[in-house]
């Protein structure tokens, strides 16, 4: 696993780099175990810098969501957080809106020409 | 004990400018229009004035902007952009800057001129690469996210929602200067587009026109002017976040930290306050905001207001002046929230006047609920 501080690029161009090569990859603190996401140089609050990349589960719960009734057609955003902790913003895929709590899977997608990371519904809840 | 910064300073003018709609204006010539009138009202001259305090949605040095446009050279200046807080944060750096004798006027101004330039809520000038994929409209997406979530955990309802609405109607209705006028229902509210689950139009607030500015001078100057003083009593801010993805509790904001150390300052605690103004861009904030600054307990603010407690003639006056969701909201309201206390404090607020008004809690709200600032201002009752 390459670590973020011997890469010639920044955290933000290696992740986008992985997620073109079909990963959805997100940071943990060697040290503490902590996970990060959006990608950075380090640990917000505590500044550990031992990021290494790690596949992620891509399992993760809907914590907020909404639907956008927009003009040309509604879609949903939501909030998800990651089993591994971290909270990222993206889109339930599938279905107009889910309750909150509904458990999820994370599948990398194209949107507008570049690669991206959805959920879609596994049925399961907590 | 008092914070030593306590009455040290006062707001002695106030000004607005094209509040609704002012079309063929620019933003610019609303503020300084603003600022004249602010600095008359106070008594004092434009050459006076030796502190500027700006924040706008238009210009990337707001004070350099500011300055030249009305010929002013102020020994000190403060350009912080917290977004709608911005002017809460400014009252409490001129506050500093006054009592510190490194200006003896201070001016604090925003103007606007958003509603008729495009009629649309200005967005976040910064895109967040990890969200745009998925094109949120903030920033309605990153309000509705927290109302879902405030529901979620709390069974708030969109009646509830829709009741900070009318309440703010309510108001607006005893306010002559209101943009927003005319009956409004519970029914009404929930009956209206749904722009972002739970949110409809009119739980979105408006968008306007509009130029406000206000004067502080430290007290014993403040005392030989035109009009009864509106001391600063206390002033925090707190920010924990830039994007709503990363807000640590969707349901708790950062006025849970500002607001007590505001309080602290000022040596008060919520039942001496008398108006309460909260910057109501969507109604789930005036609810965020009653829980976190203390004047009901969390999850709570949902069924607080829904028995017209926040209505006229309620248990508890807020945005008697209708709010940014019924009197005026152009892009960032903070500045609004302070000229609506200071009407209030000095019993000019005609058909709206509270009996009594001594004390006055302004809380803005800047970004995705991400930064907040409460400042308590008071009358000479109030030292």
């Amino acid at each position: 696993m390459s670590t973020t501080a011997d890469a010639p690029s920044g955290p933000q161009a290696q992740f986008l780099a992985h997620l073109k090569d079909g990963r959805f990859m997100i940071q943990r603190s060697r040290s503490t175990g902590r996970y990060v996401f959006y990608p950075r140089i380090a640990i917000p609050g505590s500044g550990e810098t031992d990021l290494e990349w790690v596949a992620a589960s891509g399992l993760g719960t809907v914590h907020a969501i909404t639907v956008n009734r927009a003009r040309e057609g509604a879609y949903n955003i939501a909030l998800v957080d990651l089993d591994e902790g971290p909270r990222l913003m993206s889109r339930i895929e599938g279905v107009e809106t889910v309750p909150i709590g509904t458990r999820v899977q994370a599948r990398i997608v194209t949107l507008e020409g570049e690669p991206a990371i959805v959920f879609d519904p596994v049925g399961e809840k907590n | 004990m008092a914070h030593a910064l306590k009455g040290r300073t006062a707001i002695v003018g106030i000004g607005t400018a094209g509040t609704g709609e002012a079309p063929g204006r620019t933003a610019i010539e609303l503020l300084a229009e603003a600022s004249l009138a602010a600095i008359a009202d106070a008594g004092l001259k434009l050459a006076d004035i030796d502190g500027l305090f700006a924040a706008t949605s238009t210009h990337a040095f707001p004070t350099l902007s500011v300055a030249e446009y009305l010929g002013v050279k102020p020994r000190f200046f403060d350009g912080t952009n917290v977004g709608g807080s911005s002017f809460e944060m400014h009252l409490l750096q001129a506050a500093l800057a006054l009592d510190a004798g490194l200006c003896d006027a201070a001016l604090i101004c925003y103007g606007s001129n958003q509603r008729t330039a495009g009629g649309r809520l200005v967005s976040m000038s910064e895109p967040q690469w990890h969200e745009t994929p998925f094109r949120p409209r903030h920033p309605i997406t990153a309000y509705a996210l927290a109302a879902s979530r405030h529901m979620h955990q709390y069974g708030t309802t969109r009646a509830m929602l829709a009741d900070v609405a009318v309440a703010a109607r309510a108001w607006a209705n005893l306010n002559p200067a209101a943009f927003a006028r005319g009956p409004l229902s519970r029914d009404d509210v929930l009956a209206s587009r749904m722009i972002s689950d739970p949110l409809t139009t009119r739980d979105i607030c408006l968008v306007t026109d509009g130029g406000g500015a206000c004067v502080m001078v430290r007290a014993n100057r403040a005392r030989d002017l035109k009009h009864k003083p509106a001391y600063f009593l206390g002033g925090a801010g707190a920010q924990w976040h830039r994007s709503i993805a990363q807000m640590p509790d969707l349901t708790v904001t950062a006025a849970s930290d500002s607001g007590p150390r505001a309080f602290a300052m000022a040596g008060l605690a919520q039942p001496d306050v008398d108006l309460v103004m909260l910057y109501d861009a969507f109604t789930i904030n005036t609810i965020l905001f009653l829980e976190d600054l203390g004047f009901c307990p969390k999850g709570e603010g949902g069924r607080f207001v829904a028995d017209g407690a926040i209505a006229p003639s309620g248990r508890l006056a807020v945005n008697t002046n209708g709010g940014g969701l019924s009197c005026v909201h152009p892009g960032m309201y903070g500045m609004f929230l302070i000229i609506e206390a200071v009407t209030q404090l000095r019993g000019q607020a005609g058909e709206r006047q509270l009996k009594k008004c001594d004390i006055a809690l302004c809380h803005g709200n800047g970004g995705t609920l991400s930064s907040q600032v409460t400042a308590l201002l008071g009358s000479d009752a109030a030292l």
